[in-house]
């Protein structure tokens, strides 16, 4: 086992924030964000390195300065009070923040070594490789078939053959096959909401990401069908690099390998998640994880 | 009181009885309107017993009762259909009930329809073959008549045969019997055998061509007109309305420019239809219709082609007047597409037009062809604008038909309105069009609701395939 050193985050608060608002939050911040610690560490070799990443809304900031290393085959979670721009930065792996009208970003994302946002870059290929699952399930009004085959048919796909199997590939990786296989093609709005869910994800698999992101991908669900989900987590990281956000700590706790804490557009910090959770460096996150704040 | 007062008037009931109150008054004349049309339009078909009366004057009257009521001097009298308007002049008369001494309804008065001058109401007399008398006597006659009559040999090339009636006081009258659609005896019929005919005279009615200027006979050419009209407009407008929506929704840069356009958009819903019609006209007709007919009918000039007034550019007149209503359905439609959806396809690589082709517009068909049933609701009832871009009257051939290339969009057509303004107050004998009126208007109903229908259940259809009740 390698352990690699974690690069040192030096962030620096913003300087003149446009509103007093900010200039509240970033006083806060000011304390702690400047000395980020460097004990935090990560295994693997970096998936998608974010570095020095700014993103705005219009005029307003809402990620300040992000720096870190996704690890490759190792689920990352990222946790934080809500509007903490987690989110937002989860959008920003697969370049789905280009659909809003005023988005604007500073800083480099890259996606094995190769910048995400290269004007050479074909996004519709950066997004088959990074896939989404988002917080409210959204299966098409298609059926299963029609919703799991939607991202290979995209790519040309038309064998009947190979669509099924790729289908079926698909559902079985998100533990979805055995539900229904029986009923393939019938509209997909007439799942549950957990097998919604796992729908996404099968979907998602089908055009075989390298990297699944995963907006809060339970919390409309109940514990059985968030159960059944973590786990199938386990399986997924041996095939892709899963990052996850979530508002629910114990969630992060228990699927994660390392865990980002985000408070108000910045990192705060960052590591192995046993070491987050246990033995926090930053008064902040210790705050946060036992409940005092957020 | 004023405690109790306002206590009613924050329960909201007085609200309620209003809603109530609105709802049923609008429910009402609606209702009121229908029962109006049905009445007259299903009553024109009912073979109703021929009535003979006998006048205090001596002389005799055959006829149908067609309404009674007092007149201003204070006496009740009855209106008659009395028919023979080549005798007459007229179809109906008054007559004073304290006229009347005698009132009987013997089997032996026939009516017989005919090919110009209305019903014939008297009785038989004999068959004549050029002008020889062949049979007589009523009975005979009428033996003798159908099969005559239903003979097809007989009736093919010039019928030789001729059949002599004698109206109410003895007038003889010699009918040809090319101009002989039907001798009924309606007095002999039984319930049965009328609910038969009038299931028949509905059926001529619907299938074949009109008489006497419109005042008699069938209403299939306006059908079918305004039907193919509705369609070919349905053509148009549904691609043009849901490609401008599409635009103006999906890529169309959101600002003064676009809030604009849909505001003309939105108020060229309100524009008379009427000067739909005279842009029809002005553009369709006479500038493309005419460079149509330089470009490659110019052997037929100055006989214009398309430059006249034709089923095409009635149809694309219709589509311009409709595709408001098309584009403001489809972008409700399309703004209620949930973002997730968009998202989730952009998410698994699709391009922003790819994830409209296959995730937007199946989401928002629904609501395109509730655009499209406005629209086609609203089209069919029109009539103003095609008055000037290509309804007649009497189309003297169908825009379908067996020559060559079948479908003729030039051509002119008959639409069931335009029918429905032409026999009601354009034609010569409005009193004896007047249930023509009725029927027409009525079929126009039917056809407005079959086409609705036709929309709402391909919706539902829709709604159920994309909603996923599959359980």
């Amino acid at each position: 086992m390698l352990d690699q050193q974690y690069e040192v985050l030096s962030r620096v608060p913003p300087q003149t924030p446009a509103s007093s608002a900010t200039k509240v939050r970033v006083k806060g911040m000011e304390s702690s964000a400047s000395k980020v610690s460097s004990q935090s560490s990560t295994q693997g070799n970096p998936k998608l390195r974010i570095q020095g990443f700014n993103f705005f809304y219009g005029p307003v900031q809402s990620l300040f300065k992000i720096d870190l290393d996704i690890p490759e085959h190792q689920v990352t979670a990222f946790i934080g009070p809500s509007g903490c721009g987690k989110s937002t930065l989860l959008r920003c792996m697969n370049r789905l923040n280009d659909l809003i009208e005023g988005a604007r970003y500073e800083g480099n994302i890259l996606l094995d070594e190769v910048d995400i946002f290269n004007p050479l870059i074909d996004i519709t290929d950066l997004r088959k490789r990074v896939g989404m699952v988002f917080q409210k399930s959204n299966p098409f009004p298609k059926s299963i078939h029609e919703n799991v085959a939607y991202g290979p048919r995209l790519q040309g796909l038309k064998n009947r053959a190979v669509l099924e199997e790729i289908v079926e590939e698909g559902l079985r990786g998100a533990g979805l096959w055995e539900e229904v296989k029986d009923r393939l093609h019938k509209s997909a709005l007439g799942l549950s909401g957990g097998q919604q869910q796992r729908l996404c994800i099968a979907r998602a698999l089908a055009v075989k990401p390298d990297v699944l992101l995963m907006d809060e991908p339970c919390s409309a669900l109940d514990p059985i069908a968030t159960g059944v989900i973590e786990e199938l987590l386990f399986s997924l990281k041996k095939e892709l690099t899963v990052v996850i956000v979530t508002h629910n700590m114990q969630q992060a706790a228990r699927v994660s390998d390392q865990t980002a804490f985000m408070y108000l557009g910045q990192l705060v910090e960052f590591g192995r998640t046993k070491q987050l959770f246990t033995n926090p460096s930053k008064k902040q996150t210790e705050d946060y994880i036992t409940g005092r704040f957020g | 009181m004023k405690e109790w007062l306002r206590q009613f008037m924050a329960s909201g009931e007085l609200f309620i009885w209003g809603c109530g109150a609105g709802l049923s008054l609008s429910l009402f004349m609606i209702a009121g309107l229908m029962v109006l049309i049905l009445i007259n339009g299903m009553g024109y078909f009912w073979p109703a017993d021929l009535v003979e009366l006998t006048l205090k004057d001596g002389k005799h009257v055959i006829g149908q009762l067609a309404g009674e009521d007092v007149s201003p001097k204070g006496i009740p009298r009855i209106r008659m259909k009395i028919g023979n308007r080549d005798l007459y002049g007229l179809d109906y008369r008054w007559i004073n009930a304290d006229q009347i001494v005698e009132r009987a309804t013997p089997a032996d008065l026939v009516m017989v329809e005919r090919r110009e001058w209305g019903n014939f109401y008297g009785r038989l007399k004999a068959i004549l073959k050029e002008d020889q008398v062949v049979t007589e006597g009523a009975e005979d006659v009428w033996k003798a008549l159908s099969p005559l009559l239903s003979d097809t040999e007989a009736t093919e090339g010039l019928n030789p045969y001729s059949v002599l009636l004698v109206e109410a006081n003895g007038k003889e009258k010699v009918l040809a019997f090319d101009q002989v659609l039907r001798v009924l005896r309606p007095n002999d019929l039984s319930t049965l055998e009328k609910v038969w005919v009038y299931m028949g005279n509905i059926w001529t009615v619907l299938t074949t061509e009109p008489r006497e200027a419109n005042t008699e006979g069938g209403i299939f050419p306006a059908i079918f007109g305004t039907v193919m009209m509705v369609m070919i407009m349905s053509f148009i407008v549904t691609p043009s309305g849901v490609i401008g929506a599409l635009y103006l929704r999906e890529y169309a840069r959101q600002g003064v420019i676009v809030r604009t356009v849909r505001i003309a958009v939105n108020n060229l819903a309100g524009v008379p239809s009427i000067v739909f019609g005279v842009f029809g006209l002005g553009f369709f007709v006479y500038g493309v219709g005419g460079t149509i007919d330089a470009l490659w009918f110019s052997e037929k000039l100055p006989t214009p082609t398309f430059g006249t007034g034709g089923i095409l550019w009635a149809s694309l007149t219709l589509a311009l007047l409709t595709v408001p209503v098309v584009i403001v359905a489809t972008e409700e439609g399309l703004a209620a597409v949930p973002r997730e959806y968009r998202e989730g396809s952009i998410g698994l690589g699709a391009t922003k037009w790819e994830t409209i082709w296959k995730v937007v517009l199946p989401t928002a068909l629904p609501g395109i062809l509730t655009g499209l049933i406005l629209a086609m609701a609203r089209a069919a009832g029109e009539v103003a604008p095609l008055m000037l871009t290509g309804v007649v009257k009497l189309a003297p051939a169908m825009p379908i038909d067996g020559t060559w290339p079948f479908i003729h969009l030039d051509r002119k057509f008959m639409h069931l309105g335009f029918h429905i303004y032409d026999v009601g107050f354009q034609s010569p004998n409005v009193e004896a069009a007047k249930p023509m009126v009725f029927v027409t208007t009525l079929v126009l109903i039917a056809v407005v609701v079959t086409l609705n229908l036709t929309g709402i259940v391909l919706r539902n259809r829709m709604r159920r395939k994309y909603a996923g009740s599959t359980v």
